[in-house]
């Protein structure tokens, strides 16, 4: 009986709680874009292997290592493969049309990245072409590109024009595998390298090493910058989890604010859901005043007024919630290639379910309070 | 049949009415349906008059009032108050007539709760070009003849029911309007302010010469009036002179 | 409109508790977007303190960002001739042959490296950027293993305080001192010898070249010049411009993002105030029936609530903004994109901000306010009062 007092009571303001609703799903919907967005901007992280270690110069990302530390690192005990990797950061068509470009040791790297889906005659085509290149499935679709296809990119930090031919498209093994780069010989960069520029000749970018046993990760990377130490370069050997999350780190205020930010919409809800419900209560207070007469503890007149405002926010809220799949899978198509993955977390479905309901806890308390402390001949006096 | 106050041959001969009605009907859609509010009313309203209109709820009295002062219109018919055919007016018209010419008197006094007794009624001339010290000069004014000169600064709710409706008495009058309205002044008020109320529109009339028109179904207020009319389901039955000296 | 204001004014005031939150939600969202526009204002403030139109920088053709460019000593040189580069007084042409690159350094309170650009100058690249003033210390001696550090790296960084010493490209390095960049991107640069910058990163050539020029207008000379001579592979601009284009990726995505935000917020805010406003007409039916007897048209009715729920708004607002303001005491650290380091930059607040803030309250309690007015405009007299 309660129940259906509340869910009655709901429409008897119609317009009033529509309007809630109406701001309640879009709070919740851009709530959860947000969380998503900042969830985004980790996921290359997320695809980290804790078999795989980032060895770069220590200084910072901008300065390379020799490529003859391959064999030394090789030689640490415990290190199966090592594939070198170079920032490519080449211009397609527009300097908008961004995606990431690394050359890279093929075939060793995919032996590194067994979340890479790659048919074997792709690997094998890709092996007879030294100007071919492999590219992730989000990737071509996004271009439309397929096996054959000739890729143009102007070089940056490699000066020129660069040609590439599709040889392969990898496919995700998993939901955190990101599928929207390029790869190509570093064999072919280092030969174009030696023609322009001899001196800048044998370089690698970082270097991925695969190690056998995830657990001594730490061991490993302190070996392998041991190994280094007092040398012209020296090295700094991380997890590849710490090194994707150092790219995040140096943007950690704006996304910090933007996590602060997706708080904020909530708060604004909460005004908004707040006032409906302290209007409402003020409105039936001659209401609760009768079922007090009649009889109703006081704790009914409550339950009533909490019932109807979590009502409220669980109907925006569900609605919202079902909502956010389709705007986020608008949103993804229409961002392209940004982020390497977008999608709704199961963790952003509890915060936007959990965020509604103390939503509507909150906005209950004040008018609750009120309508306890009513005397019933004050209240039935009432006039809103 | 009916004894109106001034049979059409005296009319010829007297001073014209301020308010004449002739067929006058007026009727409202319900769905696809018409429901008949008033039928072929003709009456006429000398000036100076007090005037009451009785009848059982749903008589039509208070459609009757509301199409007198121009805030609804009638369905059919003919009624020109002060010479001039207030049916054929815009509404934006209508609205310049009523500021200047009517006065209106509420059962539930209609005063704005956040705004002063003063600034009540003050509140009509805020449509003329006074000035805001000739405003309240004679805002100060009507509340002195409705003898609440020592509450103007006083909040509705800080005012009792009588003392309320005197400064919505004070606001009707602060326009000097031709024609007084009152739906069911006393209707919420106890004995003692009701009594207080009729005399004071008593006094309004007698001795100011306002015309009033009200509404009740409150038998003590109408011995206030001069004449009475009767309606029932929305025609007219009769009007006749108040019995004096009661 | 000839409803009296103080009717509008105390209703306001008689519904605290709604008026509150109502304004409360506007507030909220007049403060995201102050915040984000104070914050790109601050961005674009910082970068173009950060040139002068005198001068004038040379990269590497084709390149968006110093780090990425390269000069040889020979193009640096031939630069150097040009009749529109200025001379001191000892004759000196006024160039700068500098190297720029990003170190690794943990910011206070942290273990994660960020990129900090490290700017190796000549003799005259100090005297190039005149805002940039000596604050601790003294400046790096030519020849040795010493630095100066920006303001925002000193304070921001670990073991970036005057006479510490920071290890990088295999050398000690000794912060003699500490400068003020004029709230300019250099606060978050750290400075040195180029030559011994040069030789700890085994660079033979140059980033970047800085020069003055005689005079402004000479810059389409220059251009002239070197884009004729075919051994000098390189773009120029004049610094102004070049900084421009360094905020500008940091800067769209910030205000994008600000104003996607903004804009979603806004519709929340939006109906809090149409709630608000249709219950307002709600509850004075009675008095607007009353209004309107008493010979007040439709559209003053209309205006009368319009601007009811225009206040509402410009409260919220003026709130919103105040807050905002306290964000000047704030400096945000973040990666600038195309300089792919750590720029230090505040919140910013301009007349132009607060003029857009207001009119965006106004707007909000425009659209809030709209149906609500019209609702109240559009009742027959004496439904109204029935209804009252």
């Amino acid at each position: 009986m309660l129940f259906k007092l509340i869910l009655k009571n709901i429409f008897r303001a119609r317009l009033r709680s529509l309007l809630t609703i109406i701001g309640l799903v879009i709070a919740v919907i851009a709530f959860g874009l947000l969380r998503t967005v900042v969830d985004a901007w980790y996921a290359g992280s997320d695809m980290a292997s804790a078999n795989r270690l980032v060895t770069r110069n220590s200084i910072s990302l901008t300065f390379t290592l020799p490529t003859y530390y391959t064999e030394r690192i090789r030689a640490v005990d415990g290190v199966t493969q090592i594939s070198a990797s170079n920032w490519f950061a080449g211009i397609y068509l527009e300097p908008k049309n961004f995606f990431p470009q690394f050359a890279v040791t093929i075939p060793v790297f995919f032996d590194l990245y067994p979340e890479f889906l790659l048919p074997p005659e792709q690997m094998q085509a890709m092996l007879r072409d030294r100007t071919g290149c492999i590219i992730g499935r989000a990737l071509a679709d996004n271009y439309g590109w397929k096996i054959g296809d000739k890729i143009p990119l102007q070089g940056t930090i490699y000066p020129g024009t660069w040609e590439f031919t599709v040889r392969g498209i990898f496919d995700a093994r998993d939901d955190t595998t990101v599928t929207r780069q390029m790869y190509f010989h570093w064999d072919y960069l280092n030969e174009r390298v030696k023609q322009s520029f001899p001196r800048a000749a044998d370089r690698a970018g970082v270097f991925v090493v695969g190690i056998k046993d995830g657990q001594r990760a730490a061991e490993l990377s302190a070996a392998i910058d041991n190994e280094f130490k007092n040398s012209i370069a020296e090295t700094l050997t991380e997890t590849e989890k710490a090194f994707q999350l150092g790219f995040v780190a140096q943007s950690e205020a704006i996304v910090g604010a933007i996590r602060i930010v997706s708080f904020v919409v909530i708060i604004i809800i909460l005004a908004v859901v707040a006032n409906t419900m302290a209007m409402t209560v003020r409105e039936r207070i001659s209401e609760y005043a009768t079922l007090k007469a009649l009889g109703f503890g006081p704790g009914f007149v409550v339950a009533l007024i909490f019932g109807e405002s979590l009502c409220l926010t669980l109907l925006g809220g569900l609605l919202g919630i079902a909502l956010s799949f389709p705007v986020i899978a608008t949103f993804k198509s229409l961002i392209g290639t940004i982020f390497p993955v977008f999608r709704l977390s199961q963790e952003t479905l509890w915060w936007q379910l959990g965020a509604v309901i103390v939503v509507g806890v909150l906005a209950a308390i004040l008018p609750a309070i009120r309508s306890a402390r009513i005397r019933i001949v004050d209240g039935l006096r009432h006039v809103a | 049949m009916s004894d109106s106050a001034v049979s059409p041959a005296e009319a010829a001969t007297t001073a014209p009415p301020l308010v004449r009605i002739r067929n006058l009907s007026k009727h409202y859609t319900r769905g696809d349906q018409d429901v008949p509010v008033l039928t072929d009313i003709s009456l006429d309203i000398p000036a100076g008059d007090f005037l009451a209109l009785m009848g059982p709820s749903g008589s039509g009295k208070s459609t009757l009032l509301n199409l007198i002062a121009g805030i609804d219109k009638p369905s059919g018919g003919e009624l020109t108050v002060g010479g001039l055919n207030i049916a054929e007016l815009t509404e934006a018209e209508l609205a310049d007539w009523r500021a200047a010419n009517v006065g209106f008197i509420f059962q539930f006094y209609n005063l704005m709760p956040v705004l002063t007794a003063l600034e009540n009624v003050e509140l009509p001339l805020m449509l003329t070009d006074l000035s805001r010290r000739e405003r309240q000069e004679r805002a100060l004014l009507a509340l002195s003849l409705v003898g609440l000169s020592d509450r103007v600064d006083h909040y509705p709710n800080e005012l009792s029911g009588g003392q309320q409706q005197r400064v919505a008495i004070a606001r009707a009058l602060i326009t000097d309007p031709t024609l007084i309205v009152a739906d069911e002044p006393t209707g919420d008020l106890d004995k003692r302010s009701a009594a207080d109320v009729l005399a004071l529109l008593q006094q309004l009339n007698r001795e100011m010469g306002k015309t009033i028109i009200m509404v009740t179904h409150d038998p003590g207020a109408v011995k206030a009036a001069t004449h009475v009319t009767h309606l029932e389901k929305g025609e007219l039955l009769g009007t006749e002179l108040v019995a004096a000296g009661d | 409109m000839k409803i009296p204001f103080s009717y509008i004014l105390r209703n306001l005031w008689t519904r605290r508790m709604t008026t509150a939150l109502t304004a409360g939600g506007m507030a909220l969202v007049v403060f995201v977007f102050a915040a984000v526009l104070m914050l790109d204002a601050g961005l674009r403030k910082t970068l173009v303190a950060t040139g002068s139109a005198d001068n004038v920088i040379l990269l590497r053709q084709g390149v968006q960002t110093e780090i990425q460019s390269g000069v040889s000593r020979e193009q640096a040189a031939l630069v150097e001739t040009n009749p529109a580069v200025a001379r001191d007084q000892r004759g000196e042409p006024m160039v700068s042959k500098e190297i720029v690159v990003l170190i690794g350094a943990p910011k206070k309170g942290d273990t994660k490296p960020q990129n900090v650009i490290v700017r190796g100058l000549t003799v005259a690249g100090i005297s190039l950027r005149p805002q940039v003033k000596l604050i601790e210390g003294r400046w790096y001696q030519p020849g040795a293993s010493e630095i100066v550090v920006g303001r925002s790296v000193n304070t921001g960084f670990e073991g970036m305080e005057l006479g510490q010493s920071t290890r990088f490209a295999g050398r000690d390095w000794r912060i003699v001192g500490v400068f003020d960049g004029g709230a300019s991107g250099f606060d978050s640069e750290a400075w040195g010898d180029v030559e011994q910058l040069g030789q700890a990163f085994r660079r033979f050539g140059y980033s970047s070249v800085i020069a003055r020029m005689t005079d402004r207008a000479q810059y389409e000379r220059l251009k002239a010049d070197i884009e004729a001579d075919v051994r000098l592979k390189l773009d120029v601009k004049v610094e102004p411009l070049f900084y421009e284009e360094q905020s500008k990726a940091l800067s769209t995505f910030l205000s994008i993002l600000g104003l996607a935000l903004s804009l979603i917020f806004s519709i929340g805010a939006i109906i809090g105030a149409a709630i608000t406003m249709y219950a307002a007409v709600s509850n004075r039916i009675g008095e607007i029936g009353t209004l309107r007897a008493l010979g007040f048209r439709r559209t003053s009715i209309l205006s009368a609530f319009l601007l009811e729920s225009m206040l509402l708004a410009l409260l919220g607002g003026a709130v919103g903004l105040a807050c905002a303001s306290f964000l000047q005491l704030f400096t945000v650290s973040t990666l600038n994109f195309a300089s792919f380091s750590q720029l230090s930059f505040g919140f910013h607040l301009t007349p132009a901000i607060v003029a857009q803030s207001t009119v965006f309250s106004l707007v909000m309690g425009v659209i809030g306010g709209f149906l609500p007015s019209v609702r109240a405009a559009r009742m027959e007299i004496v439904d109204a009062l029935r209804a009252g």
